[in-house]
């Protein structure tokens, strides 16, 4: 029997007295699949994805990936099983001003100890890949929005990541860049790499996602199995 | 409430760090800057100010009671040219035994008075209180005894029926009109029968700023009382040159300090309200874009900073005065005034000047985002402008080191102005640091010198052998030349003693000095006894002399020139061989007791000085050198069981709180630039966090951020220090009438230097450690939330 990607069991996470923002969760993502978060704001997506990630700890039940108890991480633990297993893309990109835009790649296996060197053989890879080698020494601020996503994407996908969990990450994009986006994530589910994205974006959601999950009100209201429209864009 | 209103308290409560910092930098700025100004103050002219105090005598007179009444005394208050006078008192003077230690004390000069008020000479009780009663006597702080004597029952053994006095006080009079004080009464039983009994009379005149001043009124007081009667006077001139001899040592140590405290208080206040009110620009455009005027936003933030800067500052001033009374203490001690503590007008300057230093500054830096437009204001981000030390973060990315200690090492060049302020704050404790150890090892080496106490046993005649004594009395004793052989043989005899010199103190005149030089004539080589000379040489045979620089000031005379030095009509030509460090008011010669063999055949040794060979244990050679020098009367003891200091031991204690209070301010300064650099980036470190950046990474790269300023700020302060120590130290010797030989300015070792500079480094990652693992406890996606 293979062992699930992500396993979530009876997770609630509460902030001060208000009213739960994920209530009693239960959910299991099989390796390989691509989940779409859907639902308003509010609804508990991105408290799912913190949660998911290591970022926040639940108020109760347990949160399982690929095997490591989540849950149960102290700072440190959370900080390594993030470069361990989690590649993460923001709506907003998150890249480092200061940084050129391979140093970003290549920050999450410097802090994992690996060699400045070997680091950028494998960012090089990432980036021909994706398309922005050619903006390796340049800073994130000359770059589009679609372009920075890629390199957000190239920084995620650093340290081989069994999961990779994307929070609106065509948010922030116009449509062009935003199709660029979905035409990358379609080729990474299609190289096997099990994602979690959260989106507001049904139609990302359509063409990425093999699965889709709507909450409202921190509850899973619907959870679907469904197959990807759109084929591989590359 | 206003909306003002509602803006400030929200501001106040939200940013609580911050709120802190603000509290705390003000409060160990405003203590730093209230301990400063009192010792700047207390180092304004110290004995002027507390002869003024004291209503000190310019003339303490010592009368013969046997040649003069006390009517005839009190109407001299009348004299020309006297405005006050007090007196007459009757004195004795007698030699005390401390009964519990069973250990004689030097003579003493007892005056008889009832209270320690009067029209003039108001002396000060330091400890305990004034003498109610016969039976009790008070010491004068400058009467040397242990540093509790109260409750110590002295008695005068020399004396019929040998009275005892308990010490009920210390007191002190900046005019040293006495050694103690105790009652009429008991002063008349304190003095020996075959001698007479004096009077004191204390007198301020109308003109006493110069010494013809003094003698006119002194004359004018002797018209009256007859000058027979008269056995010695005392003028506050002589007091006041030698009290300015002796603190010109210790006060620009202490200016120094002051001034450094106060301009590390203007630095850290600024800074910290600068940099405070600097990162607000972004709410201030808000503010802006809900309707706020410019003056309202500027205002809002004004009193956002006054706030807690006022409780600081309250804070500070309380903690500053509290922090001064042991301060104070020790600085009367050093100068040998009395204080009650610090001024009201330096608490009202400096809570002034702190008020105004943080409005002023935060108005500056509010007005300055107030200024922008609106939509600017608002765009300005938490991070820092992009563009900024990229180069630096290129740099450090290829630096074999690890990644988060590489990324914060180019964290300084983002914020230079910021990066800046930390450099100041550690360069000026590295300064201070810098500055305070060179200075106290100097004047450890000066006091050493001093003391010439290089020998690890003495024997000191001057105390009267226990249990034996003869009549003390204020020369030391004349030892028969029986007891020199008996002293000398001992000495050869016994294991262990590598080498020994005794001295023998007596008077010359000087040809074409008035008055008599004091000469110390040694016998054997005593080069090796701690004397260490500022130029020429230790002398080596009879007709050479060693001098401490006022002799050579007095005198005219260099290095090389001869002197004619007169003894019982005899003169006695010698030559001038080295310049020998020993800080003192008076003519003192060195010479080879043989020099003097022809006028003074009979010396008699006042202290012999006896180093031991190597491996010889001090308290198995003492029991042996005192058991056999048992029939003599003469005890040895260690050297540092006679030569401690307690000025070094107040000097280095008031180094050590000095240093310690300046360091925290500087710290406190840093604190402060770390926490704003680690909220602004605090989005950022969430990013690294969220990457895989571990809470001991985190941590790395927040200190990494300092070390480059601290480095800098150590190298460039110890620089600064040493300098400061070279310029100050040799005007601390000019001031004190002595040059300073190398070896008490050259205090710094390759060792000790690189250490003060890492002090730098500590200073640094003490104010980061703080805000370090505050950034390593922020929670992630709470920090990727931040704008």
């Amino acid at each position: 029997m293979t062992v699930p990607a992500i396993e979530l069991h009876d997770v609630t996470r509460r902030y001060d007295d208000g009213p739960p923002a994920l209530h009693d969760t239960t959910l299991s993502v099989a390796p390989g699949e691509a989940v779409a978060i859907l639902g308003p704001s509010g609804s508990g997506k991105s408290t799912l994805l913190n949660l998911i990630a290591g970022l926040d700890r639940p108020s109760g039940g347990t949160v399982t990936v690929d095997g490591v108890r989540v849950d149960k991480l102290n700072e440190t633990g959370s900080a390594r099983y993030r470069r361990a297993k989690i590649g993460m893309v923001f709506q907003f990109f998150n890249l480092l001003d200061d940084l050129t835009v391979i140093d970003n790649v290549v920050l999450p296996a410097q802090l994992s100890g690996v060699t400045r060197s070997a680091a950028r053989l494998r960012a090089a890879e990432l980036l021909d890949a994706l398309g922005v080698a050619r903006h390796a020494a340049a800073y994130p601020g000359r770059l589009s929005g679609g372009e920075r996503q890629r390199v957000a994407v190239a920084r995620a996908l650093m340290n081989r990541p069994t999961l990779l969990l994307a929070d609106e990450p065509t948010g922030a994009l116009d449509t062009a860049s935003g199709e660029e986006v979905k035409r990358l994530f379609n080729d990474l589910h299609a190289d096997g790499q099990t994602i979690v994205l959260v989106t507001h974006d049904l139609p990302l959601a359509e063409s990425c996602a093999t699965r889709t999950i709507r909450l409202v009100d921190g509850r899973v209201v619907a959870d679907d199995v469904r197959a990807v429209t759109t084929g591989r864009g590359r | 409430m206003s909306a003002m209103g509602r803006v400030v308290r929200s501001g106040v409560a939200r940013r609580r760090v911050q709120t802190v910092v603000i509290a705390l930098a003000t409060m160990m700025a405003v203590t730093a800057s209230v301990l400063g100004g009192s010792l700047l103050a207390a180092s304004s002219g110290p004995f002027d100010r507390a002869f003024a105090q004291q209503h000190g005598a310019h003339l303490t007179a010592q009368f013969d009671a046997a040649r003069t009444t006390a009517a005839r005394l009190m109407a001299s208050a009348g004299a020309t040219g006297v405005i006050a006078a007090a007196g007459p008192f009757p004195t004795a003077t007698a030699a005390p035994r401390d009964v519990a230690a069973e250990f004689d004390l030097p003579p003493m000069t007892i005056v008889g008075r009832t209270t320690p008020d009067g029209e003039v000479d108001h002396v000060s009780l330091s400890q305990g209180r004034w003498v109610n009663g016969p039976g009790q006597i008070v010491l004068s702080a400058d009467y040397p005894v242990g540093p509790s004597p109260l409750d110590t029952d002295l008695r005068f053994p020399d004396l019929p029926g040998q009275p005892t006095l308990t010490v009920v006080g210390v007191a002190r009079s900046v005019g040293r009109t006495a050694d103690a004080w105790a009652s009429p009464s008991d002063v008349a039983a304190l003095t020996a029968p075959d001698a007479t009994g004096g009077y004191q009379m204390l007198y301020r005149f109308a003109e006493a700023s110069t010494a013809a001043h003094v003698e006119r009124g002194q004359a004018a007081v002797l018209a009256l009382v007859g000058s027979p009667a008269l056995l010695g006077a005392q003028s506050w001139l002589t007091i006041k040159d030698a009290s300015e001899r002796e603190v010109a040592l210790f006060l620009p140590f202490l200016v120094a300090f002051g001034a450094l405290g106060l301009v590390m208080s203007v630095l850290v206040v600024g800074t910290v309200i600068a940099g405070a009110v600097g990162t607000a620009t972004r709410r201030i455009g808000v503010l802006k874009a809900i309707g706020f005027t410019p003056v309202q936003a500027v205002r809002a933030y004004v009193a956002q900073a006054l706030i807690p800067a006022t409780v600081g500052i309250a804070a500070g001033v309380v903690a500053g005065n509290l922090l001064a009374i042991p301060v104070l203490a020790d600085t009367d001690q050093l100068y040998g005034t009395t204080t009650t503590g610090v001024t009201w007008w330096i608490d009202a300057v400096v809570v002034a000047g702190a008020l105004g230093m943080v409005a002023l500054t935060a108005w500056a830096a509010a007005l300055r985002a107030g200024r922008l437009r609106t939509v600017d204001a608002i765009a300005v981000g938490r991070t820092p402008r992009p563009g900024r030390g990229r180069w630096a973060a290129r740099l450090t990315a290829r630096l074999p080191l690890p990644r988060s200690v590489s990324l914060g090492l180019a964290h300084p060049f983002a914020r230079p102005a910021r990066a800046a302020a930390v450099l100041a704050a550690i360069m000026f404790g590295a300064t201070t640091v810098t500055f305070a150890v060179g200075v106290a090892a100097s004047l450890n080496r000066v006091q050493i010198a001093k003391d010439h106490a290089a020998a690890d046993v003495v024997i000191d005649t001057f105390a009267p052998p226990r249990g034996t004594g003869p009549a003390p009395n204020t020369a030391p004793r004349a030892l028969s030349a029986d007891d020199t052989a008996k002293v000398t043989t001992a000495i050869q005899a016994q294991p262990g003693t590598a080498e020994y010199y005794r001295v023998a103190t007596t008077q010359v005149a000087v040809a074409g000095m008035t008055g008599f030089a004091r000469l110390d004539a040694f016998t054997g080589d005593a080069s090796w006894g701690g004397y260490e000379m500022i130029s020429g040489r230790w002398f080596t045979r009879p007709g050479e002399v060693t001098v401490p620089s006022t002799f050579l000031t007095a005198t005219g005379t260099r290095i090389g020139d001869s002197v004619v030095l007169t003894d019982h009509g005899k003169a006695v030509p010698v030559r001038i061989v080295g310049e020998v460090l020993h800080p003192t008011n008076n003519l003192l010669v060195f010479a080879d007791a043989a020099t003097f063999a022809a006028t003074k055949p009979n010396l008699t040794a006042a202290s012999y000085h006896i180093r031991l060979a190597d491996g010889v244990d001090v308290s198995e050679y003492l029991t042996g050198l005192n058991s056999a020098l048992a029939t003599s009367g003469f005890t040895a003891a260690s050297e540092q069981s006679t030569g401690g200091s307690s000025t070094i031991v107040l000097l280095d204690a008031l180094a050590a709180l000095l240093t310690l209070m300046l360091v925290a301010v500087a710290a406190m300064g840093v604190l402060n630039m770390v926490v704003l650099d680690t909220r602004e980036r605090v989005r950022d470190l969430g990013i690294h966090k969220a990457l895989g950046m571990t809470p001991l990474q985190t941590i790395a790269m927040v200190i990494a951020s300092v070390l480059v300023t601290g480095l800098a700020g150590g190298a460039i302060g110890v620089t600064a220090g040493v300098a400061v120590h070279r310029a100050v130290t040799p005007a601390m010797g000019d001031a004190a009438g002595t040059k300073l030989p190398t070896s008490v300015i050259d205090v710094y070792q390759p060792t000790m230097l690189l250490l003060l500079g890492l002090g730098g480094l500590l200073i640094a990652v003490a104010g980061a450690f703080l805000p370090a693992g505050w950034a390593a406890r922020t929670r992630t996606a709470v920090a990727l939330r931040t704008e």
